[in-house]
């Protein structure tokens, strides 16, 4: 016993080293399954709040990148508009009412301003200002002006934490836009230009340009939101599936304001899913 | 100014243009992540025992994961150079004593070639263990030589230009042992 106590007492900036390691290296593995984000939850009122002041800063240096973001999606919504399509008979016009009064809304959009973003290390996460108190929960989808950004995982009052598609977890399933054929995008987490898209069958016409674009599949995102567009086909020999190299729709690094779609019916069908798997088994 | 409040005023300074400057830039090339922020941990003072260096370096690195959540990785990194640091000091220091006569390690108080090496051999180690921490989900291994090579290469000249910039006086004490 008291050659324990003796090896202790020599080896105590060492054994305080070691223990001082396991701590650091528990919390990095423990938050790679990245439910656990304990870790960030009390800190994240915190440093939100400094992100947010610097980010007042930053704002004006963008404003022109921003105002230029948010006109082309003014232009592109103003081209849906129904006023834009003049009948081609004056006697027989088609209105449209633009509320339907028969449908379930299935997707609420809220809009959040990014305070703080990374799109340089390996894992990269974005700070919203939109919290608990105005809405976000965890798992909610995140899209920007341009394309889809990414997957909330963590909210406090008035911060949530998204992890961004630069992320290697992040997966979502999206389909191309021509055929239709389902896929699955993810980051490999080496270019932030070029993501991964597995899955698709090599009878699917496919060519360098086409566009992909969100399932319907999905839980997070509603349908047709942009991904990417297609820059390389690497057909995979040993598989009867194609491997496609996408550039994101999204430039991850000037992104200002971001979309919060919050999902209105997903308790349902999960509910729905999970009874139907309980009978089944 | 105390040396305290000296050191905590860099340790506010430090984590800030890490997370608000050097880790905002758009990335130049893929290899490359530039840091600075460790040089807090190297300029620390002679005086303080093993135990509170390697505690400090602890702190510091959580606190920087905090910022950029990476729960852990910087302060396993930052934990291990501040606990060899004591070591590779005592090989490089010129003669018995010096550590006394001086507050903290610099071109001054160590002699230019010394001071180089020391803040080479703790670079390496710091970049090599962050990659290798990183490097454990995925990557290959040129990857994980270039990185440690081409970050090591961008750390060394930010460390030059902030020391150029932010000479640091030394008295020299004599009478001290």
């Amino acid at each position: 016993m008291r050659n324990v106590f003796l090896f202790i007492r020599r080896h105590i900036n060492f054994l305080f080293f070691l223990v001082l390691q396991i701590v650091a290296l528990s919390f990095l593995f423990r938050f790679n399954s990245f439910h656990e984000a304990a870790f960030l939850s009390v800190s994240t009122e915190l440093t939100g709040r400094l992100n947010e002041k610097y980010n007042n800063i930053e704002y004006y240096f963008q404003l022109k990148k921003s105002n230029e973001a948010l006109v082309q999606e003014n232009a592109q919504l103003r081209n849906q508009l129904h006023d834009d399509f003049a009948a081609p008979d004056s006697a027989q016009r088609l209105f449209r009412d633009s509320v339907r009064t028969d449908s379930v809304r299935k997707w609420l959009v809220m809009e959040a301003k990014v305070v703080n973003n990374t799109t340089s290390l390996k894992t990269n996460y974005l700070t919203l200002h939109r919290g608990f108190r105005q809405g976000v929960r965890p798992n909610m989808g995140v899209a920007g002006p341009r394309g889809i950004v990414g997957q909330v995982i963590n909210v406090s009052e008035n911060f949530a934490i998204v992890m961004s598609m630069l992320h290697p977890q992040f997966k979502v399933v999206a389909r191309l836009k021509k055929g239709g054929e389902t896929g699955t995008v993810s980051w490999d987490g080496v270019n932030t230009n070029s993501f991964t898209m597995r899955g698709i069958p090599r009878s699917a016409s496919v060519a360098v340009g086409d566009t992909v674009q969100t399932s319907p599949i999905t839980f997070i995102l509603p349908a047709n939101l942009m991904v990417g567009t297609i820059t390389e086909i690497v057909p995979d020999n040993t598989t009867n599936f194609y491997s496609l190299r996408l550039r994101p729709a999204t430039n991850f690094s000037n992104l200002e304001f971001a979309y919060v779609y919050e999902n209105l019916q997903a308790d349902e069908q999960r509910r729905l899913e999970d009874s139907t798997r309980k009978k089944l088994q | 100014m105390s040396e305290l409040l000296k050191n905590i005023i860099r340790f506010i300074l430090f984590i800030l243009v890490q997370v608000f400057i050097l880790s905002r830039m758009p990335p130049l090339h893929r290899f490359i992540t530039p840091y600075l922020y460790y040089l807090y941990i190297l300029w620390l003072p002679f005086g303080l025992s093993r135990m509170s260096i390697t505690f400090i370096g602890f702190i510091y690195g959580l606190c920087l994961d905090y910022f950029l959540k990476t729960p852990g990785l910087h302060a396993a990194a930052c934990t291990l150079i501040a606990y060899v640091r004591p070591f590779v000091i005592g090989m490089l220091i010129s003669q018995e004593g010096a550590d006394k006569n001086y507050v903290a390690p610099s071109f001054v108080s160590m002699g230019w070639a010394p001071y180089g090496t020391y803040v080479l051999v703790l670079t390496l180690l710091h970049h090599s263990y962050l990659v290798l921490l990183e490097w454990m989900s995925f990557g290959s291994f040129v990857y994980f030589v270039g990185k440690v090579i081409s970050s090591t290469a961008v750390s060394l000249v930010l460390v030059l230009l902030t020391e150029i910039l932010f000479f640091r006086k030394q008295k020299f004490r004599t009478n001290t042992i």
